[in-house]
């Protein structure tokens, strides 16, 4: 495809949802934009897990886009979030993960002091030192104060936004994609493991390969090779009405007449059972769900990510670090009434995901490639056209549709 | 438990990590054995979960297999700086050993960046033969972050 443009940037090249420009992962403008009008925007933004911040006054640090954020609960039990960003000079509020407060936060710079709503409470010597120096009699403290957001729960887990006018998380999600992700989400769950995966790409390229179901067993060979999900399994992608959000699944029931479809098409995945693993506990799983849906890959527009590999489950959450980087959170957990039996099985199976992961080791490499591969080609497009150029839920794997369906929200929300 | 030789056995696993002699990294354990990849922090919060996790050597093996076989990944090697391992208690002919360790990632291009520092947290003791092999290895790297992907264990 060789489609040339004058004007490189805010153009997009035609109305298609099967087409990119490759600029989208490059130019600086567009970065400053994409925070502003998505992660500052009308989204909902992963923050933390209800489980995080159990007690009141328990709080995490987080950030939404570039914008770092405090979530704390406060002493009703209700979850609040506002920018970590002192109201005076702009220094972080709390410069940790997370902890326990009493009644306020405090910024080290000048001991300006806010409460668990992130209101403006208390400023040092407001009023000067013997009647001298201090703030200005008429100043407004209710004036001043970090930018608020809405919170929400869902599941356990806890969203943010800026925006006054996005709908509720539910609706936001859409009913297909909210059952899939309560589907796994069902009871209480525990933090098993947190890791952060810094990758050389830009945030999109992530997000793109989380909900981009034709690559999986083609990239991720031991996906294939060990027979856990090929596209000629059962299975299929369930696209929101609005594009944004998704989920993938794949069904445990033998692939009976497709089982050759791989080696027809002489893919490098099927390596004809030759390779046997020595220990096949890794691979041991069993039905935790009532519903044969061994794989589901879940997104929420514009950066998290529900994971569930078998019994391995995890949250990602995806957290631009300039146009070229970003950084992947990952948390894994289980279900606070897991068995021992169930939480060594866990363990065993998260050898297939984050950085060291059987099957997504690859994803670690793969969005640098994108990014180094178009380096010169800014003007050049992508083609995302597998099973079409809508973005509809489908009833196989073998397609697109949810990559079309974040750039029919992106295009949305930026304004292209 | 002669010094010496733990410090020998810590030179002979870098060594064959280093040189790319992955096949031999499993023989360096018991079976069944604890081999798992985390964080300081993980550790202090008392999360279990790891990057990798093996009980049995035939894990490791697999690890090495699929790394060969399976999964994709840049050209890349390691360089192993280890430190002096501090001996903190031996309990039925089993020492607990500490030793640290500092990882330089070389990738295909030549960029060389400093991958990983942390700890071994290990428990060694003789096989059969009377050769040191650890029944586990935790390996707490100090931080959270682990740059683009983990394909050759630490």
């Amino acid at each position: 495809m060789d489609v040339r443009y004058e004007e490189a940037t805010t153009i997009w090249p035609e109305d298609s949802l099967a087409r990119v420009p490759y600029w989208v992962y490059q130019d600086e403008a567009n970065y400053k934009r994409e925070m502003a009008r998505l992660f500052e925007g009308a989204t909902w933004n992963f923050v933390c897990l209800e489980a995080d911040i159990p007690a009141k006054g328990d709080y995490r640090t987080n950030q939404i886009g570039e914008m770092p954020v405090i979530v704390v609960r406060d002493a009703d039990g209700a979850i609040n979030c506002f920018e970590n960003r002192c109201a005076h000079r702009g220094a972080l509020i709390a410069f940790d993960d997370g902890g326990n407060v009493q009644n306020n936060f405090k910024c080290v710079y000048h001991a300006w002091s806010y409460d668990l709503c992130g209101n403006l409470r208390g400023i040092a010597f407001e009023r000067g030192i013997n009647g001298k120096g201090g703030m200005p009699a008429g100043f407004d403290r209710d004036r001043f104060g970090p930018r608020k957001l809405r919170t929400t729960t869902l599941c356990g887990l806890v969203f943010a936004t800026l925006s006054p006018d996005v709908p509720p998380i539910e609706d936001y999600i859409g009913s297909e994609v909210l059952g899939r992700l309560k589907r796994v989400l069902n009871r209480p769950i525990r933090v098993m493991g947190r890791f952060v995966q810094p990758l050389p790409n830009n945030w999109k390229l992530y997000v793109e390969n989380v909900k981009d179901t034709y690559h999986a067993s083609l990239l991720h060979t031991f996906l294939t090779t060990f027979r856990i999900s090929r596209l000629t399994q059962g299975g299929g992608v369930l696209v929101s009405p609005d594009g944004g959000n998704h989920s993938s699944y794949t069904i445990g029931i033998p692939e009976g007449a497709n089982a050759g479809a791989y080696k027809a098409q002489d893919i490098r995945t099927d390596q004809d059972g030759k390779f046997a693993l020595a220990d096949p506990s890794v691979l041991d799983s069993v039905e935790e769900f009532g519903d044969h849906i061994q794989l589901q890959i879940l997104s929420v527009f514009p950066g998290f990510i529900l994971q569930q590999i078998h019994n391995c489950l995890a949250v990602r959450q995806v957290v631009p670090r300039g146009v070229g980087k970003m950084d992947l959170v990952w948390t894994y957990f289980g279900f606070e009434d897991d068995t021992p039996e169930m939480n060594r099985r866990r363990l065993k199976q998260q050898n297939l995901v984050g950085p060291a992961g059987f099957i997504s080791m690859e994803d670690g490499c793969v969005g640098g490639f994108v990014q180094r591969g178009t380096l010169a080609a800014s003007d050049q497009v992508s083609v995302i056209q597998m099973g079409g150029s809508t973005a509809e839920s489908q009833e196989t794997r073998a397609t697109e549709a949810s990559v079309r369906g974040f750039w029919k929200a992106y295009r949305r929300h930026m304004g292209y | 438990m002669d010094l010496a030789r733990i410090v020998e056995l810590n030179a002979i696993y870098a060594r064959v990590i280093d040189t790319e002699q992955l096949e031999e990294w499993p023989k360096l354990f018991h079976d069944p054995c604890l081999y798992k990849l985390t964080t300081a922090d993980n550790v202090a919060k008392g999360f279990e979960g790891g990057l990798i996790y093996a009980d049995t050597r035939g894990m490791l093996e697999d690890r090495i297999s699929s790394l060969r076989r399976v999964n994709i990944y840049e050209s890349q090697r390691y360089r192993h700086i280890v430190g002096l391992p501090v001996v903190l208690g031996e309990t039925g002919g089993e020492a607990e050993v500490e030793t640290p360790f500092l990882i330089v990632r070389i990738m295909r291009e030549g960029q060389m960046d400093v991958f990983a520092t942390g700890c071994y947290r290990d428990r060694i003791k003789p096989d059969a033969s009377g050769a040191l092999r650890f029944s586990q290895r935790i390996v707490v790297c100090d931080s959270r972050r682990f740059d683009t992907l983990v394909a050759i264990p630490f």
